[in-house]
């Protein structure tokens, strides 16, 4: 779907992108990570034929962004980081500009209305977009980009400066979209890309230092395993047991009331799993788990990790 | 482009901006017609059409000051260049909706020789030359208020250019009289607006004058086209 190769892009002699490859199959939905300047939105402005790359080329569905950036822009939905809205008008006129605008050859009035359904945004479709809240307005955006039914969708930190029910409402309307659509979505926030998305990429002043599935991301990066645990009983005894199973490197105890189930946290070997004979083990000293959980490295340790060392 | 035309005239009409432009043409033309022609007991209209050039000084840059300043600054831009059209469609919608908004401001003068034609017939020769020469003389002004619009993101000083351009141009004559080198004065007197503008109200229709124009329109048009076209390279 897309195949983005060898992509540079200079700034005054200052390098934004360097060498940027990667390609994404048809129905992915790809989270490009990396802190801000990190050169997310460039790469996304190149593929939408924004601004042009100093070197390298973009194809999308087969035709590169240079030699016919007509075609490859009817492929492409793009949500800006500040959505492109016209304040004064209202969601309806804006979203019939940007049909006839985009030359969408659908029936209009039918493709508009399914999609202000399905970004629910149908309740405020006749007022005026400066009147609209902050989440109202990037649902208006997603809506603009859904025009024409593209084949890929670029968003661009499309839950930014929205508040936390709003940022839940997008994050499900992205998922949605991703059943139909292949989807480049750029975040800072980790914990959305590792919500929506099921490959990312993480980038760091202007080079990919990383391409793979979010599990593993995690588990590539980690050196070791933990498990988390609550457990009845008696404190003295329950360490003791942890501390004799094979491969466990070392245990703490956090309680965090006087009265409550203590929790510990056991730090295992990575190729080991020992979370069946924690249990039995146990079973055979009386102390009943409460819970237990593998609690292995975070996306967010792993992306630290990444954008520290480079 | 048609989306471009449409949605440009609109938001002239969405905000007082449309409103002022065409109610200050129809004062002011107003009020030169009455003095220059129905004051003075004369069908000609030749001297209502030359004084609308001050007015034009003043109005186009209004017209024309947020065409481009305003989409850089909302960063309505990105919606424009990343839709399925050339920069050239997007750059002419533009042009033609400010040229639209014009003639709705100048075809008033349509109505001056309506009224003029009720004491005495009015040359109409000379009213459709009169025409012609204030319609290029504002579409060439309306494409350089549209460069100066693309290159900021400030109204203000797009339309503080505008207007800087436009009381250069009435006064470039002047200036190129008082200049004693023989080039720099041939020169001026060659780019000079005012000079190419008053054949027309005079009736004479040549086609230098309106090849003038036209290229000025050209060139404008296609410096806003390489303002975008730089500004993705760079």
């Amino acid at each position: 779907m897309v195949e983005v190769k060898n992509l540079s892009k200079k700034y005054c002699n200052k390098d934004a992108l360097c060498d940027v490859s990667f390609s994404l199959n048809d129905g992915e939905v790809l989270g490009f990570l990396g802190p801000n300047g990190a050169g997310k939105s460039t790469t996304m402005n190149i593929i939408t034929g924004y601004i042009s790359s100093s070197k390298g080329t973009v194809k999308v569905d087969g035709d590169e962004i240079l030699e016919n950036p007509i075609a490859v822009k009817r492929k492409i939905g793009y949500l800006p980081e500040q959505p492109p809205l016209y304040v004064d008008m209202t969601v309806k006129a804006y979203l019939s500009f940007m049909y006839d605008l985009k030359k969408v050859k659908l029936n209009k009035k039918q493709h508009i209305e399914e999609i202000c359904k399905l970004v629910k945004i149908d309740n405020v479709y006749n007022r005026i977009i400066k009147h609209l809240s902050k989440g109202y307005k990037q649902r208006v955006g997603i809506a603009q980009a859904l025009l024409g039914k593209p084949k890929l969708l670029i968003l661009d930190e499309p839950t930014v400066g929205l508040d936390p029910n709003q940022i839940v409402e997008i994050r499900k309307l992205i998922k949605t979209l991703g059943e139909k659509h292949t989807i480049i979505l750029s975040s800072h926030i980790l914990s959305e890309v590792q919500s929506v998305c099921n490959r990312i990429i993480v980038i760091n002043n202007g080079k990919i230092v990383a391409d793979d599935t979010t599990s593993n991301l995690s588990s590539d990066f980690s050196t070791e395993n933990r498990l988390i645990l609550s457990i009845e009983g008696d404190e003295y005894t329950i360490l003791n047991e942890l501390k004799n199973i094979a491969g466990v490197k070392n245990v703490t105890v956090n309680k965090s009331e006087p009265d409550a189930v203590v929790n510990y946290i056991v730090i295992y070997d990575k190729n080991k799993d020992i979370r069946s004979t924690v249990f039995s083990k146990m079973a055979e000293i009386n102390c009943p788990i409460v819970s237990m959980s593998n609690n292995n490295m975070t996306l967010e340790d792993v992306f630290r990790k990444l954008t520290s060392e480079n | 482009m048609l989306a471009i035309i449409k949605r440009e005239i609109l938001s002239y009409f969405s905000s007082a901006t449309g409103y002022i432009i065409l109610a200050a043409f129809y004062v002011f033309g107003g009020f030169y017609f009455y003095m220059t022609s129905l004051a003075s007991n004369t069908t000609d209209l030749s001297y209502t059409f030359s004084s609308l050039f001050i007015i034009l000084i003043f109005i186009i840059p209004i017209l024309t000051m947020k065409l481009f300043s305003e989409e850089k600054k909302q960063k309505t831009d990105q919606a424009l260049l990343t839709a399925p059209i050339s920069l050239t469609s997007m750059t002419l919608g533009k042009y033609f909706a400010a040229i639209i908004m014009y003639l709705f401001c100048i075809t008033i003068t349509l109505i001056y020789a309506i009224i003029v034609s009720f004491f005495n017939s009015p040359d109409w020769a000379i009213f459709a030359s009169n025409f012609l020469g204030i319609f290029l003389l504002g579409s060439a002004l309306i494409a350089i208020g549209m460069f100066l619009s693309s290159i900021t993101e400030s109204q203000i000083i797009a339309a503080i250019g505008g207007i800087v351009i436009g009381v250069l141009m009435l006064f470039i004559e002047s200036i190129a009289h008082a200049v004693s080198v023989e080039f720099i004065s041939k020169f001026l007197n060659k780019i000079s607006f005012m000079n190419y503008y008053d054949d027309f109200t005079l009736g004479i229709i040549s086609l230098e004058n309106v090849v003038f124009f036209l290229s000025v329109c050209i060139l404008f048009v296609f410096f806003t086209i390489r303002v975008f076209e730089k500004k993705r390279w760079s």
